[in-house]
């Protein structure tokens, strides 16, 4: 009953154009070449003309092979079934396990109606204390890890899948290292957490097509969960690799540039996904962390840029640390006012003194001499780079807050942190 | 015309789509794509021979060659009546939350729904009488909407003097009933009802003269209104990079802003930021009228994740509400958020069309654009002698922060005031962050503009000293540069700078502006005499605490004064006489 078509007229990049009729736009298509069968969707129709963009790259496709359209846009199981599970960027699986054909729903679906959104009001606990004393992760929040290529970001993104407090964790991988994508797996695997994830993997081998699907798939998926009332977080990595997919693809297409080759629309394709973040009125929720790699660690770079206007803050990773400076959740005051009664105090005290610890470092690079408050502050920010920065510091927040006190205490007298005396009556260590 | 003219889609690329017609079409009219049930609603932007050109204000998913077009012959147009008030809309003019009743949690594809209800009715009083003769603009009556007079005008389309033929007496009436009946010279009659439509592309013009804004709007935020202020009726626009606190500062503006009306455009921003001000508005009492915030505000909210065609037009909804407003004697603000955004959307289409694009791919009519849509604000005469304004404030968003781009340069062209946020102020936690270097401002403050220029020569002077002390180190600076340099940070800390989470200094009402400012102003035309450096700066950072403390001190409160008190007694030991 299918119609098939088998005139490939041009063949441009992974975009190929076969003349059909009656296609819809962004539908799918299948391409059965001598390699296998592969899908490809439709990107532009002018008159008979349909412009397809293959998967699985235009690579060995002969302008006889045979083209059929399948009659739906994109689509991806969803359910519990999926957990534990290993796909590719167009839902194969990559785990020998079955394919999945069940509750296929659409993706890229349309965007959220802002009434039915809640201001966000619940902390996604960690146990990073640069993040959950610092910059509190907000459920439905969307925040990026600006870094650079060889920072440990996978591994930072990794820890917070095992350790992070939701039901559901989805990853996407995109143009990841093919050891990069193991280690995920092991990760997940070994601290038992693959039962609760579903990952989407695209690694640098792959097509690059498929680098483009990985987003709308997991988020398809994750909306999926929210709506049955789960609390879904979904790590995306490297973003910066889907918007380089996205530069390559409008370029074969001829459009015009705007920015260093990016598109025009890198803006709002960004949003797209990124908006899918969201807290539901009486449903579950998504939160983003996504990993962007910075080219040339510049923040003004198309990429970083566009990404910052909209994110809801950011997470600065470099010489392995969360940076206390530039790294901001702009929705921590959402809920770090309800944790314990100290927080705010313990986070705004630390990163004063912790910025004058900064300050007597240049001074001290400069030959200046040392004073005795400077003596004070080098050793506070020794302990504070010690034991609240680094990376393996795994303490829950209650832990953290306690430690801060400590660190504080050991190292200045209360006037000189200038706490208010009622926070220092009640948090103070009594002695050492 | 009574057959409807369609034409069939030829071409679709992304938001764009190709039609060929037979039948004459119109430039920005609108269409709709019949595909299955659904009709997407969608506007020509391009003729090109027998193929127009539109952009398609939904996802095009699905579509197919082939598929029928009807073309409505009217621009796109909203629906101005009273029920505008605390409602939120999209850049179409749907009210999201009936969307939400009809769809639930997603926006569904082509479900457009009436702006305002037609089954609400309201309290009509008459102000007219048969035989009254009239013109477009004039108010025929009027309906409570909240605390506003909401007076229904004949229609602005129309041209000439009308007589009144019959007008209702007080009574209920929704929109769909005739409140009125009109007669022109040739002796047409037409009904008048409480609504109307109008194209938002196009500007309102029924008032007899535009006035040269002269009054200074009260943003209450002292930066602002003492030194780069605004004037009602006038523009201005803040760029800034990321993170600065554009938002922030616009929040802050529609809660305190001394206006009538508040009309926030959330043009492809953020959608937490709009559902913040949704949820926040309906409990945050407005001190001046001592009723929700949000009884005063209209949102038009199209979000970055919502088509971007109609990010394109919800700006212009957003204008055309806020000039319907002004036809009723108010004053009417407009923040739009963001500008940038709004010009993306334009290059996108532009780059769909494949026009030759200008500087970073933007469209050669990016100015034009830009300047058009900004001198849309103004104050006004109306016919029967009443003011009304519509100030516009557009946030920018720059890329890279680099306010050299062309959206900010373009914008710079037109407005009447610049509020450039910068980085390093937002770092250092100054807020707000406008850097009173950069900044200008082209209207009049109610400070005194001698003491004004004054403010602004020992901003700089401080800075040019601080400058200076980087290369020399303190230990170089002379004591009088020095003593320089700490007035300005004073004057920064204690003036420019104002607590958002406090809730006096959060905001200043115009008196106390004056009242502050000119005792700062004492301060800073002293001759002070310091034994050195360190006494200047420890009697400095005495007076910025007393002054912290006099910040928070309700206005005229017994507080007040005894803190002025100890701050006086704490300069008199330091100035010399005269």
């Amino acid at each position: 009953m299918q119609k098939f078509y088998t005139r490939i007229h041009q063949i441009v990049g992974d975009v190929i154009t076969v003349e059909a009729e009656d296609v819809g736009n962004t539908e799918l298509a299948s391409i059965k070449t001598r390699r296998g069968t592969s899908l490809a969707q439709v990107i532009r129709l002018d008159r008979n003309k349909v412009f397809l963009q293959v998967f699985a790259g235009s690579r060995g496709i002969s302008t006889d092979d045979r083209v059929v359209f399948l009659g739906h846009p994109m689509r991806v199981a969803s359910g519990e079934m999926l957990l534990g599970r290993i796909f590719n960027g167009s839902g194969r699986p990559l785990d020998h396990g079955p394919e999945l054909t069940d509750h296929l729903i659409d993706i890229g679906g349309p965007p959220v109606n802002p009434v039915k959104r809640i201001i966000p009001n619940k902390m996604i606990r960690t146990g990073i204390p640069m993040i959950d004393v610092f910059n509190s992760l907000v459920e439905s929040q969307k925040l990026p890890v600006f870094s650079i290529a060889g920072e440990p970001y996978n591994e930072l993104l990794a820890r917070i899948a095992i350790q992070a407090e939701v039901d559901i964790i989805i990853l996407g991988g995109m143009g990841l290292k093919y050891d990069d994508y193991l280690f995920f797996k092991d990760t997940l695997e070994e601290h038992g957490a693959l039962s609760r994830s579903i990952v989407f993997m695209h690694t640098a081998a792959d097509p690059i097509v498929e680098c483009l699907l990985v987003p709308d798939i997991s988020l398809a998926v994750a909306e999926n969960f929210a709506l049955e009332g789960k609390r879904v977080l979904v790590l995306l990595t490297d973003m910066s690799n889907f918007c380089d997919a996205l530069k390559v693809i409008s370029i074969t297409m001829e459009q015009i540039p705007s920015n260093r080759g990016y598109p025009g629309d890198l803006y709002s394709q960004l949003a797209a996904r990124y908006e899918k973040a969201v807290d539901f009125d009486t449903a579950g929720s998504i939160t983003i962390l996504a990993a962007t790699t910075m080219p040339g660690d510049d923040v003004t770079h198309p990429i970083p840029d566009n990404t910052g206007y909209i994110t809801e803050g950011q997470f600065y990773l470099k010489n392995g640390v969360i940076e206390p400076f530039g790294s901001l959740s702009r929705l921590k005051q959402q809920v770090n006012g309800e944790t314990r009664d100290d927080h705010r105090t313990i986070m705004d005290t630390m990163i004063q003194l912790f910025a004058e610890y900064r300050e007597t470092l240049e001074k001290q690079a400069m030959g200046f001499q040392m004073s005795a408050w400077d003596q004070k502050l080098i050793r506070y920010g020794r302990l504070f780079e010690e034991k609240m920065m680094s990376l393996s510091v795994n303490i829950a927040l209650e832990k953290a807050l306690d430690l801060g006190w400590e660190i504080l205490h050991e190292c200045f007298s209360p006037e000189e942190t200038g706490i208010k005396q009622s926070m220092i009556d009640k948090h103070w260590p009594k002695s050492k | 015309m009574t057959e409807p003219r369609t034409g069939r889609i030829v071409k679709i690329s992304g938001n764009m789509v190709t039609v060929s017609f037979d039948s004459p079409v119109m430039q920005n009219e609108v269409a709709y794509i019949l595909h299955g049930a659904e009709r997407l609603k969608s506007e020509i932007i391009r003729v090109r021979g027998n193929l127009a050109e539109m952009q398609v204000y939904e996802s095009t998913e699905g579509l197919k060659i082939g598929e029928e077009v009807e073309f409505t012959g009217e621009l796109l147009s909203v629906e101005l009546g009273p029920g505008m008030l605390s409602q939120v809309f999209d850049g179409l003019q749907n009210p999201l939350p009936e969307l939400a009743r009809e769809c639930g949690f997603f926006l569904s594809r082509g479900v457009y729904i009436e702006a305002l209800s037609d089954t609400q009715a309201w309290e009509f009083t008459p102000l007219t009488s048969p035989g009254d003769r009239v013109r477009a603009g004039d108010k025929l009556g009027y309906v409570m909407e909240k605390l506003f007079k909401h007076y229904c005008m004949v229609p602005f389309s129309f041209s000439g003097i009308f007589e009144v033929l019959t007008i209702e007496p007080p009574g209920r009436f929704t929109k769909k009933q005739a409140v009125a009946q009109i007669r022109d010279p040739d002796g047409k009659v037409f009904p008048v009802y409480l609504s109307q439509q109008w194209p938002v592309k196009i500007p309102i013009r029924a008032y007899a003269e535009k006035l040269k804004p002269a009054e200074p709007l009260v943003t209450k935020m002292r930066l602002i209104d003492s030194l780069f202020p605004v004037a009602r009726g006038g523009t201005y626009c803040i760029p800034g990079p990321f993170g600065a606190g554009k938002t922030v500062l616009q929040q802050l503006t529609s809660r305190h802003a001394d206006v009538d009306i508040v009309v926030i455009a959330a043009c492809g921003e953020r959608a937490g930021e709009v559902v913040e001000t949704i949820k926040t508005f309906p409990t945050l009492i407005d001190p001046r009228t001592d009723r929700p915030l949000s009884d005063r505000t209209v949102i038009i909210c199209n979000t970055s994740s919502m088509p971007v065609a109609a990010r394109e037009s919800s700006v212009y909804t957003a204008v055309t509400i806020a000039e319907y407003y002004r036809q009723m004697g108010l004053h009417v603000l407009l923040l739009a958020d963001s500008t940038s955004r709004w010009a993306q959307a334009m290059r996108e289409m532009s780059g769909r069309l494949e026009e030759i694009p200008g500087e970073e791919a933007f469209p050669a009519y990016l100015e034009s654009h830009i300047a058009s849509f900004y001198e849309r604000s103004g104050v006004v005469r109306l016919h029967d002698g009443s003011c009304g304004s519509v100030t516009i404030g557009g946030a920018v968003s720059p890329a890279g922060g680099n306010f050299e781009e062309p959206v900010t340069q373009a914008t710079l062209k037109v407005v009447g005031a610049f509020h450039g946020l910068s980085r390093s102020r937002s770092d250092a936690r100054r807020y707000p962050a406008i850097d009173p270097l950069i900044s200008w401002s082209k209207y009049r403050s109610f400070i005194d503009e001698e003491r004004k220029e004054r403010g602004h020569f020992i901003l700089r002077k401080g800075n040019d000293v601080a400058q200076m002390m980087k290369v020399v180190g303190e230990e170089g600076t002379a004591l009088h540069d020095y003593v320089d340099y700490l007035k300005a940070e004073f004057f920064d800390f204690v003036y420019l700078q104002q607590n958002a989470f406090d809730p006096v200094d959060e905001a200043t009402p115009r008196e106390r502006q004056m009242y502050v400012y000119n005792f700062i102003y004492g301060i800073m035309e002293s001759e002070i005499a310091f034994e050195d450096k360190a006494s200047a700066l420890h009697f400095f950072q005495q007076l910025r605490q007393q002054f912290r403390g006099w910040n928070s001190a309700p206005w005229q409160s017994e507080e007040f004064g005894a803190i002025e008190k100890e701050i006086s007694a704490l300069l008199l030991g330091r100035v010399k006489s005269g």
